[in-house]
């Protein structure tokens, strides 16, 4: 165990993880109707590969992955199938295309449609990742990018190390918390599967020290596992210590090279969540069908984490966890810092929901209150970037556009975690500028890409025009030069003045 | 159910600009209870026609320019501006100097780059810089200290002050009771070619610390200075650069040349040293932005007020010192953009 102090910035924000609210996990039973976003967070989603009215059984596939960003798709309850349409869901981009089943017609098999148990012993590491994306497994810290792309990647690199993102950061979620003190071993054997996978010769496990249980129950499982190869690294609570770049600089002291990836550092990262589900397909052959879930937030009756299918509405997820209370403001999936605010609860847990955080007006009045004021450049943003960034120079060159300066002063070195807007005295959506910012300056390069292909076609046909024209002057000059002699010679006329100079 | 949506973070600390602002004039109080101790209370009303002043001129200036001047006059900028010059100026400066001084001071040197946080300049730097080279005399005739031998009584200082202010000009008793500075009197013995010991040993310039009186005013602002820095309202950066950049100047100069420089402890308590280093320098909407910029910018400003003290043509040089580094404020910020995390070292 090794406790690394190194870090760029950050801020100890004040915690609202509630020790008596993480364990037990609460079993949600099979709701009546779910519905499972395609898309599993990044913006692409999976290709539906049934119809309305099909009958599936729990565990069949229902959207197949179309691209290294889209993950497989499986029905997390059995029923029939009512819609495929694009409707609101707890997804970055807001709305995306959903598969909702209702429970109101039983399959003819009641068997599983997946075999009883995995041989992935004598798999190899192609195989596994194979095997992973077939069961749909991404990545369930909150961005939701799929498991094997990044096993892959990591392996063509020939990535040394495995991270295992056990931080949980964010003020209010604990779900990973309770993943780690009520399935260490899981934990523990989806790590050496994933290590495999991707080639790592290590495995660190890393955990904020705010947590004693879990670094317990880990501590205990690591031992048990008596693998030369894997180490548990607690690291200070200091947000955003989970952040992927960040926690790979904490831990190994590397700094994932700007504008790159973590591959590019020999590093794979996943979150200790996705291997737990790693190693439910292990272990049961299950394809990812629910995760756990925290809900919190003084909205709801009772704070707690749950086991839910996946695709389970909210409206439900919170019923379950004895309902509404407190007139509550926001419904945001996921944290306080990083969380999307949703419109309606009528949208399914998508697998990077981590949290539905049901807050009223005590937890976020300095946001709802805030007034915006200019900028007096009193540089509270750049004490906490941690990414290293000036964000009160980046404010001004985004508001300006001014596409050289956003990248020089690092627009895309920008991790979103909006500790910039935290500290603001000014109290100016830092953050959310930034994002877009970012959309603008991503939709100008496009632009001038297209405008150069533009004008590259529009150069080329005038070249081609110009060599067609000439090419037939010269056909044309070739045929008088042979004719003329002969004309000269039969009628004896003096022709210069035709001559091209 | 229907839910509001808003963009992350759904969380922030809920700092704000008055919680900036309201501390700065909190950690003024000692200074000015010296300055009123030791100069009488022409302070206090220098301090009510800046603040006066300054908010009236606020407001005209967001109302011409179309803009709800009632969150501008509450965020407490506009008001250490004023404050800043009251207690820059002396107590003895006619009302409407002072009034004239703190309106340039909010409408050139603020609202016509385009108010709060937009301006390059220190505003209350702008209005003293403009009394001082357009009214020397008014703004360089101060009080003989109270802890000097030949001063009268506070009660009698208090007399004669509001005869200055509101403008009993040319009373045949004032020179009995103003005089130059410390640093205005050391530069003029200097000038007459007076070595250092014999303008000192006169008795009537030092104290026991350094310039007699302003010691105690430097004393104030250091404490002000450090409940700001307690309180992370500023940052050590740039006071600990404006005093190295003055000090170590003042020291090697002093080492070489006891008879013509004054020496760092002199310099550091004497004139508006503390003041400026604290709470004029600080200012951060005219202050380079990244702490490397910060420590260049502080350094730039101690060096160049030594060397206005020194060789210029003002007794004390900070206002000038300040108001030339804020130019230097976007080459600062250009040249010192921290690295970025992951990129080359």
């Amino acid at each position: 165990m090794a406790a690394w102090a190194h870090f760029p910035a950050g801020l100890a924000l004040e915690s609202h993880k509630r020790a008596d609210a993480i364990v037990p996990v609460i079993e949600l039973p099979a709701p009546s109707r779910v519905v499972l976003p395609l898309d599993p967070g990044t913006g692409e989603s999976a290709e539906p590969v049934v119809a309305v009215g099909d009958v599936v059984q729990r565990g069949a596939l229902v959207g197949r992955a179309t691209s290294a960003f889209s993950a497989n798709v499986h029905a997390s309850i059995a029923g029939r199938i009512i819609a495929i349409e694009r409707i609101e869901a707890a997804v970055p981009t807001g709305a995306c295309l959903c598969v909702t089943i209702a429970a109101d017609a039983a399959p003819a098999s009641t068997q599983d449609p997946w075999p009883a148990a995995t041989d992935h012993a004598s798999m190899n590491a192609q195989q596994l990742c194979d095997a992973l994306h077939e069961a749909g497994i991404a990545g369930l810290g909150g961005a939701g990018f799929p498991t094997a792309t990044k096993l892959v990647a990591g392996r063509q690199r020939s990535v040394h190390t495995l991270l295992l993102n056990g931080a949980e950061c964010e003020p209010w979620i604990t779900c990973d918390d309770a993943l780690m003190q009520t399935a260490a071993d899981d934990v523990v054997f989806g790590a050496a599967l994933l290590r495999r996978a991707c080639g790592a010769t290590a495995c660190v496990i890393a955990i904020e020290d705010d947590k004693p249980a879990a670094i317990a129950a880990m501590t205990l499982a690591v031992d048990r596992a008596v693998d030369a190869a894997l180490s548990l690294a607690v690291v200070s609570a200091v947000y955003p210590r989970g952040a992927e770049r960040q926690l790979i600089e904490a831990v190994t002291g590397i700094e994932p090279p700007s504008g790159g990836l973590p591959v590019d550092a020999g590093i794979v990262c996943q979150n200790v969540a996705t291997a737990a589900a790693v190693a439910r397909w292990g272990t049961r052959g299950e394809p990812l069908l629910s995760r756990i879930v925290t809900v919190t937030g003084s909205g709801v009756a009772r704070p707690c984490n749950v086991r839910a299918p996946l695709g389970t509405p909210l409206t439900d997820l919170v019923a379950a966890t004895g309902g509404y209370r407190d007139a509550p403001l926001r419904l945001i999936a996921g944290g306080s810092m990083t969380g999307i605010a949703l419109p309606s609860d009528d949208v399914g847990l998508g697998k990077a929901t981590n949290c539905v955080f049901v807050a009223t007006r005590a937890d976020i009045a300095p946001r709802v209150d805030a007034f915006e004021r200019a900028c007096i450049r009193c540089g509270n943003c750049s004490d906490v970037c941690p990414a290293g960034l000036l964000p009160q120079q980046l404010h001004r060159a985004a508001l300006a556009d001014e596409h050289a300066l956003l990248r020089e002063l690092g627009i895309f070195d920008c991790i979103d975690c909006g500790l910039c807007d935290y500290v603001c005295p000014s109290q100016i959506p830092l953050a959310h500028r930034f994002r877009l910012a970012r959309g603008r300056f991503r939709e100008a390069t496009v632009a001038a890409r297209k405008s150069d292909e533009a004008r590259e076609r529009h150069e080329q046909r005038q070249r081609r025009l110009r060599d067609e024209a000439a090419a037939r002057q010269r056909a044309f000059e070739e045929v008088r030069a042979r004719a003329l002699p002969a004309a000269r010679g039969s009628d004896g006329i003096d022709d210069k003045s035709g001559e091209a100079p | 159910m229907r839910f509001e949506t808003s963009p992350a973070p759904h969380v922030i600390a809920g700092y704000s600009v008055p919680r900036v602002m309201f501390p700065v004039l909190i950690a003024l109080v000692p200074v000015a209870i010296a300055h009123v101790v030791l100069l009488g209370p022409g302070l206090l009303l220098q301090l009510a026609v800046a603040c006066v002043t300054a908010l009236l001129a606020e407001a005209f200036a967001l109302r011409w320019r179309g803009q709800d001047p009632a969150p501008a006059l509450r965020d407490g900028s506009v008001l250490v501006t004023a404050c800043l010059l009251a207690l820059s100026v002396t107590p003895l400066l006619p009302w409407w100097l002072t009034a004239l001084g703190t309106a340039l001071a909010v409408l050139l040197g603020k609202h016509v780059f385009g108010g709060l946080g937009q301006n390059p300049f220190n505003p209350a730097m702008v209005g003293y810089a403009i009394l001082l080279v357009s009214f020397p005399l008014e703004m360089t005739r101060w009080p003989v200290l109270l802890d000097a031998p030949e001063a009268q009584s506070w009660m009698e200082l208090a007399r004669m002050t509001l005869g200055a202010i509101f403008g009993a000009v040319g009373d045949p008793r004032w020179d009995a009771f103003t005089g130059a500075t410390a640093l205005d009197a050391i530069r003029t013995g200097l000038d007459l070619r007076y070595t250092l010991p014999e303008i000192l040993g006169r008795g009537d310039v030092m104290g026991p610390l350094g310039a007699r009186g302003f010691a105690w005013l430097n004393l104030a602002a250091l404490a002000g200075g450090l409940y700001l820095l307690a309180r992370g309202i500023v940052r050590w950066h740039i006071p600990v650069a404006v005093l190295g950049g003055l000090l170590l100047p003042a020291f090697i100069a002093h080492a070489l040349d006891p008879g013509g420089h004054l020496s760092a402890s002199t310099q550091a308590f004497a004139g508006a040293t503390m003041l400026a280093a604290f709470f004029i320098a600080t200012d951060p909407v005219s202050a380079a932005t990244s702490n490397l910029g910060r420590l260049w910018y502080g350094a730039g400003i101690g060096l160049l007020a030594w060397i206005i003290r020194t060789w210029g043509g003002y007794p004390d040089g900070f206002a000038f010192a300040v108001l030339l580094m804020n130019v230097a404020v976007p080459f600062i910020d250009r040249y010192t953009v921290p690295r970025i995390h992951g990129r080359a070292r």
